[in-house]
C-alpha cells in the first residue's frame, strides 16, 4: 500500500489525502510529548481504577459492599470524620474546661469567653437563628436577645436553664412548669372599650403617649376586672417565674403599637420554645449560654 | 534540517594572528531553521575591562547573598536577631532597623516599585546594564560557566566534546562532573536561600543534623532545582521567552541611551585581512567572529541592537583584542548612544545626554515614592486601633426607650511591653460604655506584646438622647495608651432609629 501514499513534493512529508481547493493537509506525527502524555493518562486511569473505589454494584443487604473499594480503600466520609475527630481533640483543651466550669467562671475567663463566643455562635446560627433571627435580634413573638428585657430571667443561669428546657412546651422542668398556657385571652372579660382603655394604661406605662382619660380607666380595669396584675403585678412590672412582660420597659415582644397592644390584651399570647437538652451537647449549651449572655443584655 | 544548519567551510584566518572560528549565531541567522532544538551556546572566554566589572560585580553579588542572612542585630530579648529575615511564622519581615507587619506589605510593595523605578532610570540611561551584569540568572549562569569551562574546557574543547559520541568515555565523565558541579552549586544556592526565613545558624545546625522541618527541605530543593534548571541548562533562554523585562525595556530606551554598540560606519564594509593589505576602501571588521564566540546570548552584535542582547559588554572585550592585534583603534564594538552613531557616520559628533526628560522623569517618581515611603516609615505607629461597628443588628432598643450600639475594638500592640489602653468615645451625650471580655469587665485593656486584642463594647444613649440624635451619628473611638500616652482615633458612627 505504500505506492498510495502521497507525498508533498515541497516539504517531503506524507498528506492525509484530503484536499481543499488545492489545498493538502500534511501527515505531520503528533508531537513525541503529546503521545507520551497521552499513553501515560491511560496508564494512570488503569492504576486509579485499581486502587480508588470506581465500580457501583447492585445494591444489596450489606450496603457497604455496594462498590468496589480499590486496594487502598480510600472513603472520603472516613476521611471526613476523622477530621471531624481531630478538630474535636484540638478544641478539648477548652471544651473541658468548659465541661467543668461554672458559667461565671467560664464568663470571666476572657479565653474561655472568646473560644464561648466563637463556638456558641456556631450552635445558635445552627439552631437557633430559624426563630431568633441570625443576629439573634429576635420578631413578633420571639424574643430579642440582643437586649436587657428578660421574660424568664437574663442571667447565666436562668439563660442556660430556658435553652436546656424550653419554654410552654408541657415539660415539667420547662419554663410555665408543664403548663402550656401563656397570657388568656380577655375579649371574654373585658368590653371592647375597656380593652382600648386597658391598651391606654399600658401604652402610659412605657411611657408612651396616651390618652389620660383613658388611661385612667385602664389601670382600674387593670387591677380590677381585667385582672392583668395577678401576673404583671401592681407595678406592671411582670414577673420572670411566670414569665409575665415587664409593661414599663418599652419593649413588646408582640409589638408595641396601640393595635399590637389591643390585638394582644384581647386574644392572649403564649411563646413557646423546644427544649435544646438532649439535642445539643451540655457544653454546646454552656457556650450557647455564654454567646446570648456577652450580645448585650445579660444580666 | 540540523546538517543543513551545521554545513560552514571551515575557517581560515581572518587576520594573522586571530583565528576566524567562522560559528553563526545562534539567534538571527537567516539560515537558523523554525522547530530544530537550540544549539547549546558555548561562549569563549574573554579578557578585558568588562569581563573584570562583571566577574567584580559577581563576586560582590555573591557575598551579599552568602553574608546576608548571617549578620546578626540585637533586638531585644524574645525578638529574632537576624538583621534580614522574612518570618513567615510571626508574619514580619525585619530588615535591620525595620519591623514590617503582614498588614504593611505596602511597604515591601514600594521598595519593590522603587527597584521597578530605579530600573526604568538605568535603563534610560545605559540599557540593560541589571541584566549584563548584576541580574542573578545572569550571575548564576556565569558560574554555571566556570564550572562548565573548568571540566570541559573552553569552548573549542566544548563544542569538540559536543560532538563526540554519546559512548565516549572522555564526554561522560566530564559531563558528570559538570552536572554534579552544578548540582553542588544549586544546593548551595537552594540551601542558602532558606536562611532568608528562619534563624540561620539555627537552620544551618538543623539542616547538617537532618532535623530542619519538612518545609525549609521543600525550599531547599524547589531552589536547587530552579538554579540547576535555570543556570545550568535554560540560560539565556530564561532571559529571551521567559524575562517580561526585554519586551519592556525598550520602552525605556530612546536614541540618547547608551547601547552596546557595533559601529557599522568604521566597521563596514567588513572582511578578511592579509598582513600589509591597505586598510583604504575597506571597514576595520575583519570578520573574525570573535563578538559571537564571546556573546552568553548567541547573537551577533553586528546586527543592532537585539531582544536577546543582554547588554553584558564581552563583545566588546572581545573586539578590542582583535582591534589591538591588527592595530586599529579599540572601541570598534562599544557603549554608545543611537543618535551619536548617526552623527558619527555623518563625521560629527554628539554629546552623550545625561539629563533628558525622560530621566528627569524617572528619577523625580523615584525620588517621590522615596518621600512616600519615608513619611510612611517616619509616621509609623507601634499602636493600631481597628472599630467595627455591628451590622445585625445595627441598633438595639433597651428598658426604658435607650439605644444602644455594639462595637470590636481591636487593639495591636507592637511594642515590646505589655501594655494597657482606656476607650473613650466622643460625638455622643451621656454615653455609656460597657465591655465584654475584658478582666475585671472595665478597662484599661491589657494587650500583651505584638499582640492583637478584640474587646467588644457597647455604646449606650439614654431614651431623651436618643431623640435628639440622628439615624446615624458621627463618634470617635480614642484608644489611649496609659503607658506613654500614645492616642488612636478612629472615626465611626452611631445608629438609631432617628429623630
Amino acid at each position: 500500500m505504500a505506492d498510495n501514499r502521497d507525498i508533498d513534493h515541497h516539504s517531503g512529508v506524507e498528506t492525509t489525502g484530503h484536499e481543499w481547493d488545492g489545498l493538502k493537509e500534511l501527515n505531520n506525527p503528533l508531537p513525541r510529548w503529546w503521545v507520551l502524555v497521552f499513553w501515560a493518562t491511560i496508564i494512570w486511569s488503569v492504576a486509579y481504577w485499581v486502587v480508588y473505589p470506581s465500580w457501583p454494584m447492585l445494591p444489596g443487604a450489606d450496603r457497604s459492599a455496594d462498590y468496589v473499594k480499590g486496594i487502598w480503600g480510600v472513603s472520603e466520609r472516613a476521611q471526613a470524620m476523622a477530621g471531624v475527630a481531630a478538630d474535636k481533640a484540638a478544641q478539648s483543651k477548652f471544651t473541658d474546661q468548659i465541661a467543668k466550669m461554672s458559667l461565671k467562671e467560664i464568663n470571666a475567663s476572657p479565653e474561655l469567653l472568646k473560644f464561648s463566643a466563637v463556638a456558641g455562635r456556631m450552635a445558635f446560627l445552627n439552631n437557633c437563628a430559624g426563630c431568633h433571627g441570625s443576629g439573634a435580634q429576635g420578631g413578633p413573638g420571639y424574643a430579642n436577645l440582643n437586649d436587657d428585657n428578660w421574660l424568664w430571667g437574663g442571667t447565666l443561669d436562668e439563660i442556660q436553664q430556658t435553652i436546656l428546657y424550653g419554654i410552654r412546651n408541657g415539660a415539667d422542668q420547662a419554663r410555665g412548669g408543664g403548663s402550656t398556657a401563656g397570657m388568656p385571652e380577655r375579649a371574654s372579660v373585658l368590653k371592647p372599650d375597656q380593652i382600648n382603655d386597658v391598651a391606654e394604661y399600658v401604652l402610659s406605662l412605657s411611657k408612651k403617649s396616651a390618652d389620660a382619660a383613658a388611661s385612667a380607666r385602664g389601670k382600674a380595669l387593670f387591677s380590677g376586672d381585667g385582672g392583668c396584675t395577678a401576673c404583671h403585678g401592681d407595678d406592671g412590672k411582670g414577673n420572670k417565674d411566670l414569665g409575665s412582660a415587664n409593661l414599663t420597659t418599652g419593649i413588646f415582644q408582640w409589638g408595641g403599637a396601640k393595635a399590637d397592644i389591643v390585638k394582644t390584651i384581647a386574644e392572649g399570647r403564649a411563646g413557646v420554645m423546644p427544649a435544646w437538652a438532649g439535642k445539643l451537647e451540655p457544653t454546646a449549651v454552656k457556650e450557647l449560654a455564654v454567646y446570648i449572655h456577652s450580645l448585650g443584655g445579660g444580666k | 534540517m540540523r546538517e543543513q544548519y551545521d554545513e560552514t567551510p571551515l575557517s581560515s584566518q581572518a587576520v594573522p594572528g586571530a583565528t576566524r572560528v567562522d560559528e553563526r549565531a545562534i539567534y538571527h541567522d537567516p539560515k537558523h531553521p523554525f522547530y530544530i532544538p537550540r544549539p547549546p551556546i558555548h561562549p569563549k572566554l574573554v579578557r578585558g575591562k568588562f569581563r573584570n566589572i562583571k566577574w567584580a560585580v559577581m563576586f560582590v553579588m555573591l557575598a551579599v547573598y552568602y553574608v546576608l542572612p548571617w549578620i546578626r542585630l540585637d533586638r531585644g530579648p524574645g525578638i529574632p536577631d537576624q538583621a534580614f529575615l522574612l518570618d513567615f511564622a510571626h508574619q514580619r519581615l525585619y530588615l535591620f532597623g525595620l519591623e514590617i507587619w503582614a498588614q504593611e506589605f505596602y511597604y515591601v510593595t514600594g521598595m519593590l516599585v522603587l527597584s521597578g523605578l530605579g530600573l526604568f532610570a538605568v535603563t534610560a540611561l545605559a540599557g540593560r546594564v541589571w541584566c549584563g551584569y548584576a541580574c542573578p540568572q545572569t550571575v548564576w549562569t556565569d558560574i554555571m560557566i566556570v564550572a562548565e569551562r573548568i571540566w570541559q574546557g573552553d569552548r573549542n574543547a566544548r563544542l569538540r566534546l559536543l560532538k563526540a559520541p554519546w559512548w565516549s568515555f572522555n564526554k561522560a565523565w566530564r559531563l558528570a562532573g559538570t552536572h554534579l558541579t552544578w548540582m553542588l552549586i544549586a544546593l548551595s544556592t537552594g540551601g542558602w536561600f532558606v536562611f532568608y526565613f528562619q534563624d540561620a545558624p539555627t537552620l544551618a545546625s538543623e539542616l547538617l543534623h537532618n532535623t530542619a522541618s519538612k518545609y525549609a527541605y521543600i525550599a531547599l530543593f524547589i531552589c536547587a532545582g530552579f538554579t540547576y534548571v535555570f543556570g545550568g541548562l535554560m540560560r539565556e533562554q530564561v532571559c529571551t521567552y521567559m524575562c517580561p523585562w526585554p519586551r519592556i525595556q525598550g520602552a525605556m530606551i530612546d536614541g540618547d541611551t547608551l547601547l552596546i554598540t557595533y559601529r557599522n560606519y568604521r566597521g563596514e564594509p567588513r572582511g578578511p585581512h592579509k598582513k600589509g593589505e591597505s586598510w583604504e576602501g575597506r571597514g576595520d571588521c575583519v570578520d573574525c567572529d570573535q563578538c559571537v564566540a564571546a556573546c552568553p546570548a548567541g547573537i551577533d552584535i553586528r546586527h543592532g541592537a537585539q531582544l536577546e542582547c543582554i547588554q553584558c559588554g564581552l563583545c566588546i572585550d572581545a573586539c578590542d583584542e582583535i582591534m589591538d592585534k591588527v592595530g586599529r583603534p579599540r572601541k570598534l564594538v562599544a557603549y554608545d548612544s543611537y543618535n551619536n552613531l548617526v552623527a558619527q557616520s555623518q563625521g560629527e559628533r554628539v554629546p552623550y545626554r545625561f539629563i533628558r526628560p525622560r530621566t528627569i522623569l524617572y528619577t523625580g517618581v523615584f525620588l517621590l515614592v522615596c518621600a512616600v515611603i519615608l513619611f510612611g516609615l517616619a509616621h509609623k505607629t507601634v499602636l493600631e486601633v481597628n472599630v467595627v461597628p455591628d451590622r445585625n443588628p445595627l441598633f438595639v432598643q433597651v428598658s426604658g426607650g435607650g439605644i444602644r450600639n455594639g462595637y470590636i475594638v481591636r487593639i495591636l500592640n507592637k511594642k515590646l511591653a505589655v501594655h494597657k489602653f482606656e476607650i473613650s468615645v466622643a460625638g455622643l451625650k451621656q454615653p455609656g460604655l460597657s465591655y465584654v471580655g475584658i478582666e475585671g469587665g472595665e478597662p484599661p485593656v491589657e494587650v500583651k506584646s505584638d499582640d492583637v486584642r478584640a474587646v467588644k463594647v457597647f455604646v449606650t444613649i439614654p431614651a431623651e438622647e436618643a431623640a435628639k440624635t440622628p439615624a446615624s451619628a458621627d463618634i470617635v473611638f480614642t484608644v489611649r495608651d496609659t503607658v506613654d500616652g500614645t492616642e488612636v482615633k478612629r472615626n465611626t458612627t452611631f445608629k438609631g432609629p432617628g429623630q
